[in-house]
């Protein structure tokens, strides 16, 4: 037997035995969602349970060195637990911008040291980590920014303010660009920086959304005390580890957005069907809505196809690099015009609001969420900005 | 299957590259196209291809072919959409031995090594009407004598005229919308005689027309089994939607670079048109759009070696996304090069002519979309 068909069938058994039945179930809402840190509220033993068991095996990130708390794996391996995992539905065990964004970052350009005190808590689940990128007057521009950093001898103080920072007021910590050279050019007085948000001087406020929701807060900083070795990476060189980490977003965004269940699980038309009906061929009556069902299938298999490909072409040695706008702008754009059809399909049911039929109007608050898809993370004609430029090569104004 | 091609294919690509650049580029098809010649492709070229073993990449080794598998057939067929080489690849090369790898052994001893030294043209005659519809097969083949006897018309037939045969598909039992009932015959040239004309479509390849009236093939002329021939008929169309996807994956990639080189270089007040974001975002845009295309293709081309029961799927996806975005890459090629675009002298309105003609052929946007839509349920 090849190493990896062991290695699939001692997976396949671990997580037999240690998945509880309760994680194997599809997650009923926000709440059954687990985030971590140190003030969160399991929503079961189970939930608990089953973060517990994979951030000890380093399985929440499973690529990750061992020696950082990560698993260890090859990509071969670490594509087999992602598979068995799907096969007895299993949840994530843990969501976490940690192990998404800062933990790539810090392998990259950590410090030995930050590397074995942060990694091994973000994968444990035991630190939750917010990004401080955005500010009231850097959006699209994000190097503008003026969250302002002075060395004060033997400490770092910050003063600012951000925005857009998600789940700020319930994280632990916040990775932070912060402009530490007023008189640079903008891209060159831009640090990393790390700091708890238990610190004097930090103040969270949500931002309540079109949905309803408030996934976002602003986010003040007040003479911030912050220790000199939290600095990740070069003084002033932050704006390299921040386009490695929006890099690392977008690929992200692109792949939750996308084409999601285009070829597995259940298709947009038969959403449709379901709600409408077919005639007498088995075919979806409304021949307009057909189409374009169809349309957004075609585009959704497409754009599934090629983030595949992206991966095996970057497993081949061929770096993805700025095509990661393109799968970022692609996958958003996609995604919203998947949930504009999943509105047209259920009629004026996808207009409820409230209420158990609609769970609180779930659908049209996820609709409405869509709409930020294309803005964060850089938004859609920012994405053919540096399409145009760094692959097209198209010469600047 | 990695969605990337091994060494192997890349020096296949590259082969192709080199050979067709040099031999067969767009001046080729011009010349062709001004000496109103008949056939629209080069009898010489094709023989160069077979020497070079493309014309045998479907054909098993026995037959002397070097059956290499349909990445590799998809890739000599990008490039030829990148340089709008006209031959009867896709027809003969790809269909037709398609066809004929499931006849009887008496057809592929006759029939594949003729293809494979490049002197036999076979095109598969299926449309009836102005649009796509295989199940709609009207012309009749009924049993006379120890065959058949045919009646009916089949157009544009890719590359038909002058074949060397005809795979044509006639119905032998039910009525024209049913998918059994379908035959395929192979009928050679001697037979259609006189019965087919010749029609050049805006693309300048040529197109037959064929009325087969009391036309009588003899019993071994049946390719595969009698009344079941839809399934091979779609494996076939497969093939060729595939191949079609691939061609103009590669027009799509051509014409898009020579836009882009073209908006770099051309100046309008005071500075490169490629500057102003009007055509910066419309150009990544259709950047995005090519990229899905390369994944459909590819991943059609594979399925058809490591998934084929799923091909035909595969094939319609490729089919639909290539054709649309082909169309998009030709409008956005015209109108980004403004005046000079519309001009003859130019290149790129054969790239729009070609374009238009391949998304239409096998099946165009709203065919392939609905064969999906069903196979998904609605």
């Amino acid at each position: 037997m090849s190493d990896l068909a062991t290695f699939r069938d001692e997976t396949r058994a671990w997580l037999e035995a240690n998945c509880p039945a309760e994680m194997r179930k599809p997650m009923r809402n926000e709440d059954d969602a687990c985030w971590g840190g140190r003030n969160f509220k399991f929503s079961s033993p189970a939930q608990k349970t089953w973060l517990q068991r994979m951030g000890e095996k380093g399985w929440t990130a499973p690529e990750w060195p061992k020696e950082y708390g990560g698993g260890g794996l090859s990509r071969e391996q670490a594509k087999i637990l992602k598979e068995e995992m799907a096969v007895i539905k299993a949840r994530s065990p843990l969501m976490s911008f940690g192990i998404w964004m800062l933990g790539p970052a810090l392998l990259k350009y950590g410090s030995e040291e930050q590397k074995k005190r942060y990694l091994p808590q973000i994968t444990r689940g035991e630190i939750r980590w917010c990004q401080g990128y955005s500010e009231p007057g850097a959006g699209s521009d994000l190097a503008s920014l003026q969250t302002r950093c002075e060395d004060k001898g033997n400490h770092y103080e910050i003063t600012g303010q951000k925005v857009w920072t998600s789940y700020a007021d319930k994280s632990d910590w916040i990775f932070c660009l912060v402009r530490t050279d007023r008189e640079a050019p903008k891209h060159q007085g831009i640090s990393f920086i790390l700091f708890d948000m238990q610190s004097e001087g930090v103040s969270t406020k949500p931002i309540t959304l079109i949905s309803g929701r408030s996934p976002f807060c602003e986010t003040f900083f007040d003479q911030v005390k912050v220790p000199k070795e939290n600095l990740v990476g070069t003084l002033n060189k932050g704006w390299d580890i921040a386009k490695y980490l929006l890099t690392h977003e977008r690929a992200m965004i692109g792949d939750s957005g996308g084409g999601g269940g285009a070829l597995g699980g259940r298709s947009l038309g038969q959403i449709a069907v379901n709600a409408l009906g077919t005639d007498a061929q088995g075919r979806l009556a409304d021949s307009a809505l057909r189409a374009d069902l169809a349309r957004a299938e075609i585009d959704g298999w497409s754009f599934l196809l090629t983030m595949e490909r992206m991966k095996d072409e970057a497993k081949a040695g061929q770096g993805i690099g700025a095509r990661s706008s393109m799968l970022k702008y692609y996958g958003t754009e996609l995604n919203k015009r998947r949930y504009e059809l999943m509105m047209a399909s259920k009629g004026h049911g996808a207009l409820e609001w409230e209420g158990e039929a609609s769970r609180d109007g779930e659908l049209p608050r996820a609709w409405l969420r869509t709409k930020a898809n294309s803005i964060e993370g850089g938004t859609s004609e920012v994405q053919l900005n540096i399409i145009s430029k760094r692959i097209l090569g198209l010469p600047a104004t | 299957m990695a969605l990337v091609l091994n060494e192997e294919q890349e020096m296949l690509r590259e082969a192709a590259k080199g050979f067709l650049g040099e031999k067969a580029p767009v001046s080729a098809l011009r010349k062709l196209r001004d000496d109103d010649d008949p056939l629209g492709w080069s009898r010489a070229l094709w023989e160069e291809m077979a020497a070079m073993g493309w014309t045998g990449i479907l054909v098993p080794e026995e037959y002397g072919g070097i059956d290499y598998g349909m990445v590799g057939a998809g890739l000599i067929v990008q490039e030829m959409g990148r340089n709008l080489t006209a031959s009867p690849f896709i027809s003969t090369a790809m269909m037709a031995v398609t066809a004929l790898r499931e006849g009887s052994d008496e057809q592929r001893q006759k029939w594949l090594p003729g293809i494979a030294q490049g002197k036999t043209v076979i095109a598969l005659a299926v449309d009836e009407g102005v649009k796509h519809d295989p199940a709609n097969t009207a012309l009749r083949a009924e049993a006379h004598g120890n065959g058949y006897r045919l009646n009916g018309e089949k157009s544009y037939i890719i590359d038909g005229f002058d074949a060397d045969a005809l795979i044509v598909a006639a119905r032998t039992s039910g009525e024209p919308g049913d998918e059994a009932g379908i035959s395929l015959f192979i009928v050679e040239k001697e037979a259609v005689g006189t019965a087919s004309s010749r029609t050049k479509l805006l693309d300048s390849r040529n197109y037959a027309h064929t009325e087969f009236k009391d036309m009588d093939v003899a019993g071994d002329a049946l390719i595969g089994t009698l009344d079941e021939g839809f399934a091979l008929l779609e494996r076939v169309l497969s093939v060729g939607r595939t191949g079609l996807a691939a061609e103009m994956l590669g027009a799509s990639e051509q014409s898009f670079d020579m836009t882009m080189d073209y908006i770099k270089e051309r100046k309008q007040f005071g500075t490169h048109v490629g500057a102003f974001q009007g055509l910066q975002h419309r150009s990544a845009h259709l950047y995005s759009e090519i990229e899905l295309v390369k994944s459909a293709v590819l991943k059609a081309l594979q399925m058809f070696d490591e998934a084929p029961e799923m091909a035909g799927a595969g094939a319609a996806l490729a089919k639909a996304k290539a054709g649309e975005v082909g169309v998009l890459a030709a409008n956005e090629a015209v109108q980004m090069h403004g005046g000079i675009g519309m001009t003859d002298e130019y290149d790129i309105g054969f790239y729009m002519k070609r374009i238009r003609a391949a998304q239409e052929l096998l099946g165009d946007y709203a065919f392939q979309a609905n064969r999906l839509a069903i196979l998904r349920g609605f």
